[in-house]
């Protein structure tokens, strides 16, 4: 069966709270089917707010949010298969990391065989196989967040939306950590949003980084390194990370370029 | 055997406790020479239950039973109750501040309305100690299901999980923490009922214990009433000794209460 990877649209979204507070002002952006875009900006600058919408967890005041499929046609949110990775791993603290990991296949329906050997699957890919049986409580915070990923892949998911998934770890968990999203995204083959705090993290895995600021778009760039190129300690790299940083610096009004 | 040694260790504290408070009742007896229809010594209420043991038991064995039977009927009706009233905002308003104006009305002014629905005998005092024990039940239930955390809720919202699969899979298992600390406050209240109820509705029979206290009462028979207490007690700590075992076997594992106290104990 061929996917039909659809591409994310945001177009001229805004959203204003009931308290008044504008929390996103006229945002238009596409993330293309199978992409990784990258979301960076200032705490409270409605990273977060634009993911939700992407996920049903919150609606646009004005403008949409759309998965537009290869052929041209709109689809409902419904009926796209997405995952999303929150900031906390979301785990049940009572299912070891098997069950949690199956959970959203026995939400769907899915025979308790089928969902053991998809779960099975996806734990073995991530190298989780000796804490299978473990309970969250028994991890450590980045085998947890581990999990929750394994988690998104297991319903082989067309759009992949993860929220600051590596924001709770340290810089070594983090630099792990962000190896895996790489290969989750890899194996999905996906059309993923990133929400990151991390500049580096933002330039390792994605094709286009998205700069905000209060709200708005203040830069769209697409990332120049190839990406069997991307060596953290390259020059190139570093290059592009500063050349991100200071985008982002003046997103936060730091620096007047 | 790393078990059996940690129960140890946990029993030697309150067991040390009640020894301590047994020995000096039995010495503040003796030096004072207080009579015995005032505050008869351990030991003399300790040969008071020898002797009158088959009663005791047996009175014991009808309130434990009345306790129970309450206390199965409360646990239902709280959880289910409780359940309802978290899942639905409306009943949270309306039904909520009902039950708690409800549950203050003292349970000796509500029995003896119980005698006249349900007659002499068990029924009331099953009633009576399902009456005490379900508020505790439903409080607790509400309170752990309306304090599940939202992160998963959205988790089961963003899956499509229908109301009754996430009440199974999230709210139900979420909330037995929370659960079980009702449970345990009504073990206790559930004995307290019982007892309330069978001294409004005494039968004849097996005398359970609320009746062998005002019997013994009557008849001045101070070591008995003292003796038919601890059994009282006895049955409220069994009840409430299975509740903790039973709440321990389904959270100890996974909750912080328990890798806390354990933590505590070492």
């Amino acid at each position: 069966m061929i996917r039909d990877l659809p591409s994310l649209e945001f177009q001229s979204v805004s959203r204003i709270f009931s308290g008044g507070a504008r929390a996103l002002n006229d945002v238009s952006f596409s993330i293309p089917a199978g992409g990784l875009t990258a979301v960076i900006g200032p705490s409270g600058c409605g990273k977060t707010t634009l993911l939700r919408m992407a996920a049903g967890l919150d609606r646009a005041t004005t403008g949409s949010v759309k998965f537009i499929g290869q052929d041209g046609n709109v689809h409902s949110r419904a009926s796209e298969n997405l995952s999303v990775c929150f900031q906390d791993a979301r785990l049940l603290p009572w299912r070891n990391v098997t069950d949690n990991v199956a959970l959203p296949l026995e939400l769907a329906g899915v025979s308790r065989d089928e969902r053991s050997a998809r779960a099975k699957q996806v734990i073995e890919a991530a190298g989780l196989s000796s804490a299978q049986a473990r309970l969250p409580a028994q991890l450590s915070g980045g085998m947890r967040m581990r999990v929750a990923l394994a988690r998104t892949l297991v319903t082989s998911p067309d759009v992949l939306l993860l929220d600051e998934p590596c924001s709770a770890v340290d810089e070594f968990t983090r630099i792990q950590l962000d190896e895996e999203i790489r290969r989750v995204w890899q194996v999905s083959g996906a059309t993923t949003m990133l929400i990151t705090h991390s500049v580096s993290e933002a330039v390792w895995l994605a094709d286009q980084i998205v700069v905000m600021s209060m709200g708005s778009i203040h830069e769209i760039r697409k990332v120049a390194l190839p990406r069997n190129a991307r060596d953290r300690a390259s020059s190139a790299f570093l290059l592009e990370v500063e050349t991100v940083m200071r985008s982002l610096a003046r997103a936060a009004g730091v620096l007047v370029a | 055997m790393m078990s059996v040694m940690k129960f140890f260790r946990l029993m030697v504290a309150p067991v040390t406790a009640v020894a301590f408070m047994l020995v000096a009742w039995q010495i503040a007896v003796m030096m004072s020479g207080v009579s015995a229809y005032l505050l008869p010594s351990p030991w003399a209420i300790a040969q008071t239950m020898w002797a009158s043991s088959d009663r005791l038991i047996g009175g014991a064995i009808q309130t434990a039973m009345a306790a129970t039977i309450g206390f199965v009927v409360a646990s239902v009706i709280g959880i289910l109750g409780g359940s309802m009233i978290a899942a639905i905002p409306f009943l949270r308003r309306s039904l909520y501040p009902l039950a708690t104006i409800l549950q203050m009305v003292p349970l000796v002014a509500v029995a003896p309305l119980l005698v006249i629905w349900l007659g002499f005998g068990l029924p009331t005092a099953i009633a009576a100690a399902a009456v005490v024990a379900v508020f505790p039940v439903l409080a607790a239930t509400i309170d752990g299901q309306v304090s599940v955390d939202p992160g998963l809720r959205e988790l089961f919202l963003l899956h499509g999980a229908s109301g009754w699969t996430r009440w199974r899979k999230l709210d139900l298992p979420a909330s037995i923490p929370a659960i079980v600390t009702g449970l345990r406050i009504a073990a206790g209240l559930a004995v307290i009922g019982a007892i309330v109820g069978e001294f409004v509705s005494g039968y004849g029979g097996n005398a359970p214990l609320g009746i062998v206290i005002m019997t013994a009462m009557r008849e001045a028979r101070t070591d008995l009433v003292f003796a038919a207490i601890a059994l009282s007690a006895v049955v409220g700590f069994s009840l409430f000794g299975a509740v903790s075992c039973l709440g321990w076997f389904l959270v100890h594992r996974w909750h912080a209460s328990s890798v806390n106290s354990l933590e505590q104990s070492k």
